[in-house]
């Protein structure tokens, strides 16, 4: 007698039916949440949830830390100039001292930015559904865990309930094929498949990365790739967990110990899509071709590889997303046909979620070595135990001694909410994840590379191959 | 929340693709909280030119439009960053629907969680309608949620979709920490199950 064949499943699809808490008549699904993180910002959530007498649920399963709005040249709350942003940071001390859920605060040495500090405290684990007020939640899926983020009211909802209602993304798969070419890194894959599939492409989607590229990726790759997941509009990112996954997780402070890190290891085997598991919309990429990537205009979708040139908008058969084109264009002070390693740089920005983890800044290290940074160029690890790292491997000095600035953990100039901006006209070459207009200070144009790309552009002062100064070491 | 019947209003024909939420409130102002209000900060960059005064050409600003309460957008409308204070600054200036092909996945819900109702519609209506619009400026469209349909200025309706329980909510105007705390029975149960099938994670 044979036994009934399972439905083969995505590992998103495991993950969710895992969480689920109910479905109403109508479809809509309540998940429960199991760790949900929070920031500075989350305070207009928690604001609400004070206004209306709720407490946090689950304030165990709730880990809160400051980064958007701490100055990068302040190590302690002392040394604010700002006393908006100095409230905004002792407003989330007392909401955890009110509400009693985890804290890692500016005297925390497991204070960073939360898409960092998750992983890096075993926050983030395989399987788990996770939740923060911030759109690049998605980030901690590159260790298997189906991570979104949410709206204000909806944080409010999770504290006060540790569920979230949704209605059930479709799957796609994302296959990298291929091998990386020397000097691509995770930053110039995401921003590969962005320009191929678009800012919408994935929209309504929870996207599993997968083909050999993301399987022979490190862990830091993988989370850049799954941070920029809603660049290309979907909702969580993903990637299934392994070998390097486990090794990761293991030891970490939240993470499981002694018998319970067998079980999870166990658990989490289990995870990955099953082998013939049918995904809504399939997309290949051929990361062989993958070149290190630049952007050109004000969406994170226009992008170009380094030897290529600005586009032209009169190849835009249509007239409206031409005229959009043109608009992007005269913002970014940019004429069609121009060579991108032509265009001379005012400022460069290391770190951020997206690039702020160690490999990201040995990357940037390597290429600074022995050379000055000709522009103003601003290098901040994405959290204390990243920043002492790089301490500890010297990369500090290699920055400072490049000329370069070394800042404490924040989001900085990535959105910036703590005072590091661009200038109006200035143009920047910076490892965030956001292009758009105004995004790193009001008329600063914004150009996204990755760490060793951003470095070669703060030693060159121009966007510079950087697959050629590498070859010259 | 505010409930959400039906909707007859001035227009905004948006032009603009990947419309994003760092447009629609830039981030220096989100350290204003909630109660204080959002008016006067709905595109407040993009608005302006750089000496810092009311550009005339970007639409928002025309007074024909100063009283509109929806927007025909393009594709890819609220993505970036999942800041609430996009839907804010969109309602606390008199708008409470926008109408595209698509949204932001995050900014979707955060409009529905006040009191707006987001509708997607085809890109070639939406194309149409925004023609519609440019031609004869300050033409009304109704959205109309009982009966889930857009009627464009030239009459013809569009049915869109919108889920059941958004609808609900919007209708009956619900809190949903309310409505959800209605389940706690079941949240509680559900605790109890994880801490046996999850009792490898130490909360």
């Amino acid at each position: 007698m044979s036994t009934p064949k399972m439905m083969p499943k995505t590992m998103f699809q495991k993950i969710w039916d895992r969480h689920v808490v109910l479905e109403r008549d109508d479809g809509q699904i309540l998940l429960y949440v199991d760790r949900h993180l929070c920031h500075d910002g989350s305070r207009q959530g928690m604001s609400k949830l004070k206004a209306a007498g709720h407490k946090v649920r689950k304030p165990a399963q709730t880990y809160a830390t400051p980064d958007h709005y701490r100055p990068t040249n302040a190590k302690t709350i002392d040394d604010f100039q700002d006393d908006q942003m100095r409230g905004i940071v002792e407003e989330l001390a007392e909401n955890a001292e009110i509400f009693g859920f985890h804290h890692f605060g500016l005297d925390s040495d497991k204070q960073g930015i939360v898409h960092v500090v998750g992983p890096e405290q075993g926050i983030t684990l395989p399987g788990l559904l996770m939740c923060c007020g911030d759109s690049h939640t998605a980030t901690h899926g590159a260790l298997g865990a189906f991570a979104f983020g949410i709206g204000a009211s909806e944080v409010a909802h999770v504290l006060a309930t540790q569920t979230i209602w949704q209605r059930k993304p479709k799957a796609m798969r994302v296959s990298v094929e291929g091998t990386l070419g020397f000097g691509v890194s995770g930053k110039d894959v995401v921003l590969a498949i962005i320009g191929q599939i678009g800012t919408a492409g994935a929209t309504g989607h929870a996207v599993e990365y997968a083909g050999s590229v993301m399987r022979d990726m490190d862990m830091e790759g993988r989370l850049t790739v799954c941070n920029m997941t809603i660049e290309a509009g979907g909702r969580t990112g993903m990637v299934a967990p392994d070998e390097k996954t486990f090794a990761y997780c293991e030891g970490r402070e939240f993470a499981p110990k002694g018998d319970r890190w067998d079980h999870a290891v166990a658990d989490w085997r289990t995870l990955p899509s099953d082998e013939d598991a049918v995904f809504d919309t399939d997309v290949t990429v051929d990361g062989n071709a993958i070149a290190p990537m630049i952007t050109w205009g004000t969406s994170p979708e226009n992008v170009v590889p380094v030897t290529g040139v600005v586009p032209d908008p009169a190849d835009e058969p249509d007239l409206n997303r031409r005229k959009i084109h043109e608009g992007a264009l005269t913002y970014m002070g940019l004429t069609p046909g121009m060579r991108m390693t032509d265009l001379s740089v005012d400022k460069v920005f290391i770190g951020s979620c997206t690039n702020g983890r160690i490999e990201d800044l040995r990357a940037a290290a390597a290429v600074a070595k022995d050379r000055r940074a000709v522009v103003s160029t601003l290098v901040v690890a994405g959290s204390v135990p990243v920043k002492r790292q790089a301490e500890a491997e010297g990369l500090d000095k290699i920055f400072t001694a490049a000329g370069m600035e070394w800042g404490e953990p924040s989001c900085s100039m990535c959105v910036g909410m703590n005072g590091d901006i661009i200038q109006p006209g200035q143009r920047s070459a910076s490892t965030s994840n956001r292009n758009f207009m105004g995004r790193q200070g009001e008329g600063g144009r914004t150009h996204l590379v990755g760490p060793a790309m951003a470095a070669a552009a703060a030693v060159t002062g121009t966007f510079a191959d950087v697959r050629d100064l590498m070859a010259k070491k | 929340m505010e409930k959400f019947t039906k909707l007859t209003g001035k227009a905004v024909p948006f032009d603009s693709i990947n419309v994003d939420t760092d447009q629609i409130i830039p981030a220096p102002f989100l350290s204003i909280m909630r109660t204080e209000g959002y008016q006067g900060l709905l595109f407040h960059r993009v608005r302006r030119d750089k000496a810092g005064d009311m550009n005339p050409d970007f639409i928002f600003n025309k007074e024909i439009y100063a009283d509109a309460s929806i927007i025909v957008a393009d594709r890819n409308f609220g993505c970036g960053s999942s800041r609430e204070g996009a839907a804010w600054a969109l309602v606390d200036n008199g708008f409470y629907s926008v109408i595209a092909p698509s949204f932001g996945d995050i900014h979707f819900n955060n409009e529905m969680n006040n009191g707006m109702v987001p509708v997607r519609l085809d890109e070639a209506v939406c194309t149409d309608l925004r023609a519609q619009l440019h031609a004869n400026p300050g033409a009304e469209i109704t959205v109309d949620l009982e009966t889930n349909t857009v009627t464009a200025p030239n009459g013809d309706t569009h049915s869109f979709e919108i889920p059941d329980f958004n609808r609900e909510r919007l209708l009956k105007g619900l809190d949903e920490i309310d409505l959800t705390l209605n389940y706690t029975a079941q949240i509680e149960r559900f605790e109890a199950q994880r801490g046996q099938t999850l009792g490898y994670i130490d909360d």
